[in-house]
């Protein structure tokens, strides 16, 4: 194996607040996030898995410098051996960084799909590469005509992800590209992003769905109330879990449908 | 004693047929599994069986009765983004007793802490809106529960508690299920059958 001189990516110590009004007048700051750790290199897929609500969206918002703007952050963030400012983050995302948000809601919903993916692609060639792009997810070429509240969940899905794909990526967040889709498109998605980082891009794969992260993840990190708990090899999922450093992704994993799905106590956590 | 939808076929631009002749029935108590390609028409079934859009072709029978609009449904529709189900200018007080008053012990199985009540739906998060989504539908003329991709966005061990406490409820007030679903091992894990919509999309 290449031993990559750098990471890719390196977030350390990140820590994301809000400040939030209460009461009227009285200001007071909230922490999704403290001290989260993730890097990537070069060609490598990193799983980030964790509870809904642990902060992982804030992670890739933060990285692509999407963040609300009563939103404070501390920490860094290197990319290519470089601290990631605002005005880089401005200047590489949709270029270098290519992005794949959570909701279908972030697609524009008054311009036909097939154009949304055409944004950002060559002009000479946008058209032919949609159309490519389209038949390789499984979606007919008619429906590039069709406006986002005409597409079901799962072709919304596939339209958004056909987006990041372009020439150029080093690196690419996906977050959550996959729920509601059918295992033959899913199969697509995966083996995409696995291009991705054949091509030697570093891909941050945010989701739930565990199965598909260790099947094509190199490390997972599991993320809970916005802290790293922990960062294994992708192949620590398996079994009972037992090569796994923390009781939470051990959880996680037994919970799994064709595993036990087992969450033993019944008690909610606070 | 069913929920029957009977030839349904449903079509959004006139001949284009989303599906056709599809047969469906779920008994008191029983789980049913949806699986099928992303749009074949699963969701739009859903929304049939749940009497929100009427079908080109055929007819849903609610325990042999036509369903009744404008009053209170027996069959109960869950979605799968629960943020898009829920009023964003009421509090979660009042999205909770819509229909009916909710007893101590159901909120308690599911969790849901007493002070959430006082708050707006954009300051909880996506697996605690859900479980009101649950609480909201289970009104005790509930007959039928359509579970649209319920738990598709929640992490493993929170679908794995709530599904389990939903479960349960429904299984003990003989509530008859359709979970809609791409994952077949929790399809395999919690339903009775599994029916498979459109075979050539």
């Amino acid at each position: 194996m290449r031993i990559a001189v750098q990471p890719l990516l390196k977030v350390e110590n990140l820590s994301i607040g809000f400040s939030q009004y209460f009461r009227g007048t009285q200001k007071r700051v909230i922490h999704p996030i403290s001290n989260l750790n993730v890097d990537i290199n070069e060609g490598e897929i990193v799983a980030v898995l964790g509870a809904s609500g642990s902060g992982k969206s804030l992670l890739a918002h933060a990285i692509l410098g999407i963040l609300p703007t009563n939103a404070i952050y501390s920490g860094s963030m290197i990319y290519r051996g470089v601290e990631l400012t605002k005005k880089r983050k401005e200047e590489l995302r949709g270029r270098e960084i290519s992005f794949i948000p959570q909701s279908v809601n972030y697609l524009d919903p008054l311009m036909p799909v097939g154009k949304q993916v055409q944004i950002g692609l060559d002009k000479q060639s946008a058209q032919e590469r949609q159309k490519m792009l389209f038949a390789h997810y499984g979606l007919k070429e008619s429906d590039g005509k069709l406006y986002p509240h005409e597409l079901s969940g799962g072709m919304l899905r596939r339209a958004l992800f056909a987006t990041s794909v372009r020439e150029g990526v080093k690196l690419v967040i996906a977050d959550e590209p996959t729920p509601g889709i059918h295992p033959k498109a899913l199969k697509e998605i995966l083996k995409q992003l696995r291009q991705f980082a054949k091509e030697g891009a570093g891909v941050m794969l945010i989701t739930h769905d565990i199965m598909s992260a260790i099947e094509i993840a190199n490390r997972v990190a599991v993320i809970k109330d916005g802290q790293t708990m922990e960062i294994s090899a992708a192949s620590a999922f398996s079994g009972t879990g037992e090569q796994l450093k923390t009781e939470y992704a051990r959880r996680l994993w037994r919970a799994l449908p064709q595993n036990d799905f087992e969450c033993q106590e019944l008690r909610w956590e606070a | 004693m069913a929920l029957m939808g009977e030839n349904l076929g449903v079509y959004y631009k006139k001949d284009q047929w989303i599906f056709k002749n599809i047969n469906i029935k779920v008994s008191p108590g029983e789980v049913l599994g949806l699986s099928g390609y992303s749009g074949c028409g699963k969701t739009t079934l859903a929304r049939i069986l749940a009497g929100y859009i009427l079908p080109q072709a055929g007819r849903v029978s609610v325990d042999t009765k036509h369903l009744i609009q404008k009053k209170f449904r027996p069959v109960q529709l869950i979605y799968q983004h629960p943020e898009k189900a829920i009023n964003p200018l009421w509090k979660m007080e009042n999205v909770l007793t819509e229909t009916y008053t909710p007893s101590q012990d159901i909120l308690d199985a599911f969790g849901i802490r007493d002070d959430w009540r006082k708050r707006w739906p954009i300051e909880l998060s996506g697996g605690e809106l859900q479980r009101f989504c649950i609480v909201r539908a289970l009104n005790p003329n509930t007959r039928y529960i359509i579970a649209d991709e319920m738990t598709t966005m929640l992490d493993a061990i929170t679908q794995a508690k709530i599904l389990h406490v939903f479960l349960d409820i429904c299984q003990s007030r003989k509530i008859g299920v359709i979970v809609v679903s791409h994952e077949k091992s929790l399809l395999h894990r919690i339903c009775d059958r599994v029916y498979k919509v459109g075979q050539l999309c």
